[in-house]
């Protein structure tokens, strides 16, 4: 298909709204520009489908997550949006309205909203718990019918406070895709209470996803982290200048054996992954002026807290095959195996795996990184990826119990500093029982998780990687197309990866601005 | 005592552990299925758990990966299963005439206490089911009480789930270790209950009462079948019966399904979401709460 007909297809289109229509319009034009300079090497591993730059444009013009900080601004005002200080709770809300559409990210719609019960308690004096009540749940409607993209995501926790409950308790009310929500769980602050309160809440909306606070908030200095996007865990006031994966199970496919991809496969793609990351992230930072804007010149993000994410995708597949095991089908799922996520000698190596990775990771230089590095990231995979598993998942339909499924990945956790999602899906028998959820997250956190995330089978809304989807949405799709921009991805998804087939689990999708009809 | 008792009892005859329920009781369970079943449930889902293997040796043949050998020790013949050769295909279930299982596994109560550590992180609880729990009362009483006494386990919650025949002096065995039972009510009639078990009903309601009395009857279970079961004609009966158990008893009513069921049973209509809606209706009319409705009809 040529440019011209590909658009000419898009303002066809009659399920998309004119904004939709826009935004598929941008992207087109910005994927045909000529590409960033990069070797004949890297080319090749991209087109080839081994290392992957998520379809961010080919050339940046924003980072792909921003994470002002939102505090600051309240307290300061701003020149460039007019804005004094706010003075109460309707000022700051009013104030955030106005500054998240000017907060820019690879889906165009801000990523992150903020730590909101911190930068809001400020503001609760005197006013009584209905009144609060009011204003969240108008806030959170207008959130949703504003700024339709599940990626868009809300923070809470770890502390008990007004504002903290009463978003559980509109986000349960009113069971919306967007915001996503993070509740943060620290042992020594979080009272149990709270953590039952969001128990109940996942089993009624898989949502929140719930953060392991203090191993977050020891991988990073004291400004801070906000976990934005899907899982992506980030420094405050700074953020993701690019994303670019690594398809381990390709990478596996080109080594003779596990020692050779240990010695020289991995460490030759991931050398060609930072030459992909450096290249973006030169453009993003040298050329496109993106640097020069209001949030950076009011002190909201600062440049040098900005660092590459370094993405892996497909350990399960990459375990397999260096193992020299057969595809696992989900029939055979409960027998003994031994595939990734059921066997501990396929368990270690992963663990290997990552090991080898965090080490490439932490010693590699960049130049515009947090500290200088990249952060490595546990990728939740997109539309587009068939028959290769998200992250360090275990594939679809091949899960085993809950809790063995945790143990499988527990180890992993403590390399992925800017994020792993593994989504649990827990049978439906739990509505009834939020208290064995509240019980398997508490186990799961103290195994040493970075996060837990829980599907329940037959909730409307579901999990696709870290955003969320209503079924019935996807159901109407096709014919109607739909007001909310990741229904589209969540139709994709569950085209190409099956997820609703099967027991509802999660795919893997992260971001795939890729109009496809 | 409690070493007297486990060596009294030494081991018990597992058939299943699953590590994560939320449907055996309050928060997430570990729950242990203990083989062997005095009731003959014509209903029953999982057949192969009611009688002992008498390691008669039958299936070894038909398995397909020698995953089953017999042993003698003393002239005695026992069956062994090799968990790490089985791929689970069930064909010594088929060919079993005693409707057994080869696949259980001994368990004395050190090593059952080992599981139980290792999931105790993630567990609010340990439930022992069945076949029938209560047969093995010895050894459930000896587990209890070394949970109840251990300073790292002594939090979790020990609940039984059992078909009520268990006697009385059975009962004042536990009583003092269980936080709660879950007890089958599986028809009204003693005919009916006759027909579906082969056994009578007395003992499962002197159970419920010597359990409500002391507090520890956690749940009542109503299997409904259509047209076999007797609840909606006994109604009045049944539900005056409910309203004077302990306010806090959670009153559960299951559909009947034919998954796992063999013979006869399979002729039996199936329980629909309608049909259970209504007689729960029929009993909150009548005073009944609390009741709860199960989640999926499969
Ligand atoms: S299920 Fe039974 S017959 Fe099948 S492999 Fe296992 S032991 Fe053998
Ligand atoms: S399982 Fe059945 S056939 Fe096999 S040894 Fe035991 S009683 Fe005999």
């Amino acid at each position: 298909m040529t440019l011209q007909e590909k658009l000419a297809l898009i303002v066809r289109d009659s399920r998309l709204s004119p904004k939709q229509k826009s935004n598929y319009l941008a992207l087109e034009a910005d994927s045909s520009l000529p590409y960033l300079s990069i070797s004949e090497a890297v080319t090749q591993a991209k087109s080839t489908g081994i290392i992957c730059d998520m379809f961010e444009g080919n050339a940046p013009f924003k980072p792909r997550y921003v994470l002002p900080d939102y505090a600051k601004f309240l307290q300061q005002g701003s020149d460039y949006l007019e804005l004094q200080a706010a003075q109460d709770l309707d000022e700051a809300l009013n104030a955030l309205t106005i500054i998240y559409h000017h907060v820019p990210s690879v889906t165009n719609i801000p990523v992150y909203l903020g730590q909101l019960d911190e930068i809001l308690m400020p503001f609760v004096d005197g006013l009584d718990e209905e009144l609060i009540y009011r204003k969240i749940k108008l806030f959170w409607i207008m959130l949703d019918r504003t700024l339709p993209d599940a990626f868009m995501h809300v923070n809470i926790g770890p502390s008990d406070n007004i504002i903290c409950r009463t978003i559980l308790r509109v986000d349960a009310e009113l069971k919306q895709i967007a915001p996503n929500l993070t509740f943060m769980y620290d042992p020594d602050i979080t009272p149990d209470a709270l953590l039952q309160v969001a128990a109940s809440n996942i089993c009624e909306c898989s949502k929140p996803h719930i953060a392991n606070y203090p191993i977050h908030k020891n991988a990073y200095d004291k400004q801070g982290f906000g976990i934005v996007s899907c899982y992506n865990s980030l420094p405050l006031a700074g953020g993701a200048n690019t994303l670019v994966r690594l398809n381990l199970k390709e990478v596996a496919l080109k080594a003779d054996n596990i020692e050779g991809f240990f010695s020289q496969t991995l460490p030759h793609y991931c050398q060609l992954t930072y030459e992909l990351i450096e290249a973006r992230s030169k453009f993003l930072h040298q050329e496109s002026h993106f640097f020069d804007s209001f949030l950076v010149k009011e002190g909201l993000i600062e440049e040098q807290r900005f660092a590459p994410m370094f993405g892996i995708y497909g350990m399960a597949e990459a375990v397999n095959i260096l193992l020299g095991n057969p595809e696992l089908s989900e029939v055979a799922s409960e027998k003994p195996s031994k595939h990734y996520g059921h066997n501990k000698v396929a368990n270690d190596l992963g663990h290997r795996i990552s090991a080898a990775l965090d080490s490439i990771v932490k010693s590699t230089p960049v130049t515009y990184g947090y500290h200088g590095r990249a952060l490595l990231h546990s990728q939740g995979g997109i539309s587009l990826d068939i028959d290769v598993t998200p992250g360090v998942r275990i594939p679809y339909g091949t899960e085993p119990d809950p809790i063995s499924h945790i143990r499988a990945l527990a180890a992993h956790h403590q390399y992925y500093t800017s994020g792993i999602s593994d989504i649990l899906t827990i049978d439906e028998t739990v509505k009834s029982n939020p208290e064995a959820m509240y019980q398997l997250c508490k186990g799961a956190l103290s195994l040493g998780f970075r996060e837990f995330t829980a599907n329940v089978a037959s909730n409307d809304l579901v999990r696709v990687t870290g955003y969320m989807i209503k079924l019935s949405d996807i159901a109407n799709f096709k014919q109607q197309g739909s007001r909310t921009n990741t229904t589209g991805l969540g139709a994709e998804a569950a085209a190409n990866t099956g997820i609703l087939n099967r027991k509802p689990r999660v795919t893997s999708h992260e971001q795939s601005p890729v109009y496809a009809k | 005592m409690s070493n007297r008792l486990s060596t009294l009892s030494k081991t018990a005859s597992v058939n299943q552990i699953i590590n994560f329920s939320c449907v055996d009781g309050p928060g997430s369970r570990l729950v242990i299925f203990l083989q062997g079943c005095n009731y003959n449930c014509k209903n029953c889902h999982n057949p192969h758990t009611i009688d002992r293997c008498d390691s008669c040796g039958d299936c070894i043949e038909h398995c397909p990966t020698q995953a089953l050998i017999m042993t003698s020790t003393g002239g005695k013949n026992t069956i062994r299963w090799n968990s790490d050769l089985c791929s689970e295909c069930d064909t010594c279930l088929a060919v079993c005439p005693r409707q057994s299982s080869p696949k259980t596994r001994k368990y004395n109560v050190d090593q059952l206490l080992e599981v139980i550590r290792e999931q105790n992180p993630f567990i609010s609880g340990i439930t022992v089911s069945g076949g029938e729990a209560s047969l093995q009362l010895h050894f459930v009483s000896a587990l209890f009480q070394a949970i109840k006494t251990s300073d790292e386990l002594q939090h979790l919650s020990c609940m039984i789930d059992s078909n009520g025949s268990l006697s009385e002096l059975g009962w004042q065995k536990l009583l003092p270790y269980i936080d709660g039972a879950m007890i089958d009510l599986k028809a009204w009639q003693q005919e009916t209950h006759r027909y579906i078990t082969g056994r009578d009903n007395h003992k499962v309601f002197r159970s419920l009462k010597l359990l409500s009395q002391h507090n520890k009857l956690y749940e009542v279970r109503l299997l409904q079948i259509p047209g076999v079961t007797d609840f909606e004609s006994e109604i009045d009966a049944l539900a005056s019966f409910l309203t004077q158990l302990p306010c806090e008893t959670r009153i559960k009513l299951n559909a009947f399904q034919h998954h796992g069921v063999t013979g006869e049973a399979l002729t039996w209509q199936t329980c629909s979401k309608d049909n259970i809606e209504r007689l729960a209706s029929q009993l909150t009319a009548r005073g009944v709460k609390p009741i709860i409705l199960p989640k999926v009809y499969i």
